[in-house]
């Protein structure tokens, strides 16, 4: 889904938990994330703080899609 | 003759243990044979023995790969095997990852032959082909038998110290390895039976063939997020509560479009996951650990972003083919054109 939705013209980052599969499957912008079942949140923390989590990962998202990358790129949080 | 050693590999599930909720067990091991093992040692035909089955749960493997191949090739070291056996994975793609890591750990830091099997779209498949004899087998376990009658004699001639043919002849995914081997002809003379072959629209196989790189360009980078459109996709199978279109929980055959308008955050109430391949009870507390919606409706209404797309897109990736994922993406690519948005991003669980 990552390489056809980019090919149709779209900058797209890849936020996942398991980076190699991302590598695999051709991502370009890579944001690792935090576990399988809950890549954008960490059940563990209070509410604020998992939320904060959240905003800092997704700010890393918004930075990978304003950087310009030559070929497969990992934007580590 | 003493009888072949071997330790094999299974998740978390074909050991037994548990489904999802078990997915996040540390390795572990076994005396034996344990699932599909039984299946081997019957195919061995009395002659090797599954003297150990090492366990781990696939999103334990996936969150902490290094760790977890480090603690399970200890275990597999201490039985002194002749030959590793890890799968069959079908189509899990964790399992399948998992399979193809400890595989070419057991070949590479033990030296130890080893075999794996699984489905030839599991990612896990292309990741480790290369390092290790890897058996393709069907997308699911209706294919085990099948699997097993395939893996067990290779492991068997493997530890015999048998010369294994190739890829072609015995069934085995392509490695890229080349082995120099006489032919009856001289090349000059099978380059132009070829070309004449190819000329007349005959079959012929080439000696070379060229590998396939399936990637795509990147896009040029937003120039200014505060001004960019944003939407949102996952192949983590979010869904609007109570899953109004039935978007199975494996092999996904369709996917959604959900309007999130004037929706500013997710619980348990407005959302929850399809995906079965994963323990749901964290996405089905708070959706928006699977797409964040709540932080990017603020950022939208700080400026951070310009504004965010008002659909989500969703599918199950669990087991979905690559042809229909990629069908999926060009409809949905179609929706974010006539919205005019930007950039997308993408999660997976």
């Amino acid at each position: 889904m990552v390489k056809e939705i980019e090919s149709q013209g779209f900058p797209v980052v890849h936020m996942c938990t398991v980076v190699p599969i991302s590598m695999t499957v051709g991502a370009n912008r890579i944001v690792p994330t935090i576990a399988i079942p809950h890549p954008l949140g960490d059940p563990s923390l209070s509410v604020e703080d998992e939320k904060e989590l959240r905003r800092k990962l997704v700010r890393k998202a918004l930075v990978a899609l304003e950087t310009e990358v030559d070929g497969q790129t990992v934007f580590e949080v | 003759m003493e009888k072949i050693r071997v330790v094999h590999y299974i998740n978390q599930f074909y050991a037994g243990i548990g489904g999802e909720d078990k997915a996040d067990i540390a390795p572990l091991e076994y005396q034996g044979a344990k699932g599909p093992g039984i299946g081997l040692m019957q195919e061995f035909k009395e002659q090797a023995d599954i003297v150990a089955t090492v366990v781990c749960g696939d999103s334990y493997f996936g969150e902490n790969i290094d760790e977890a191949t480090g603690i399970i090739l200890e275990m597999i070291k201490k039985h002194n095997p002749d030959v590793v056996i890890t799968g069959p994975a079908f189509n899990a793609g964790r399992y399948g990852v998992a399979a193809g890591a400890v595989a070419q750990a057991v070949k590479y830091k033990l030296g130890i032959p080893t075999v794996s099997g699984m489905y030839e779209e599991n990612p896990g498949a292309d990741m480790f082909k290369k390092f290790t004899y890897m058996v393709e087998t069907k997308s699911s376990a209706v294919g085990m038998k099948d699997a097993l009658q395939k893996m067990a004699p290779l492991a068997i001639r493997l530890a015999k110290g048998e010369s294994i043919g190739t890829s072609a002849e015995e069934g085995y995914m392509e490695r890229g390895i080349r082995v120099n081997t006489f032919m009856p002809e001289r090349g000059a003379k099978r380059a132009v039976d070829m070309l004449m072959a190819k000329l007349n629209d005959q079959p012929f196989e080439t000696e070379y063939p060229m590998p396939v790189f399936d990637r795509v360009e990147p896009q040029p980078a937003v120039k200014d997020i505060t001004k960019a459109r944003i939407a949102i996709v996952s192949s983590g199978g979010p869904v609007p509560k109570g899953n109004p279109e039935h978007i199975e929980s494996s092999s996904a055959s369709k996917y959604g479009r959900y309007s999130i308008e004037g929706v500013m955050d997710l619980d348990e109430t407005n959302g929850e996951t399809a995906h079965g391949g994963y323990d749901p009870c964290y996405a089905n507390e708070d959706l928006d650990r699977v797409i964040p919606l709540d932080v990017l409706r603020e950022m939208e209404a700080a400026g951070e972003i310009g504004s965010l797309h008002n659909f989500y897109y969703s599918t199950v990736g669990n087991g979905t083919s690559v042809a229909n994922s990629k069908a999926y993406a060009k409809e949905i690519a179609k929706f974010l054109k006539e919205d005019h948005v930007d950039a997308v991003i993408l999660t997976s669980t």
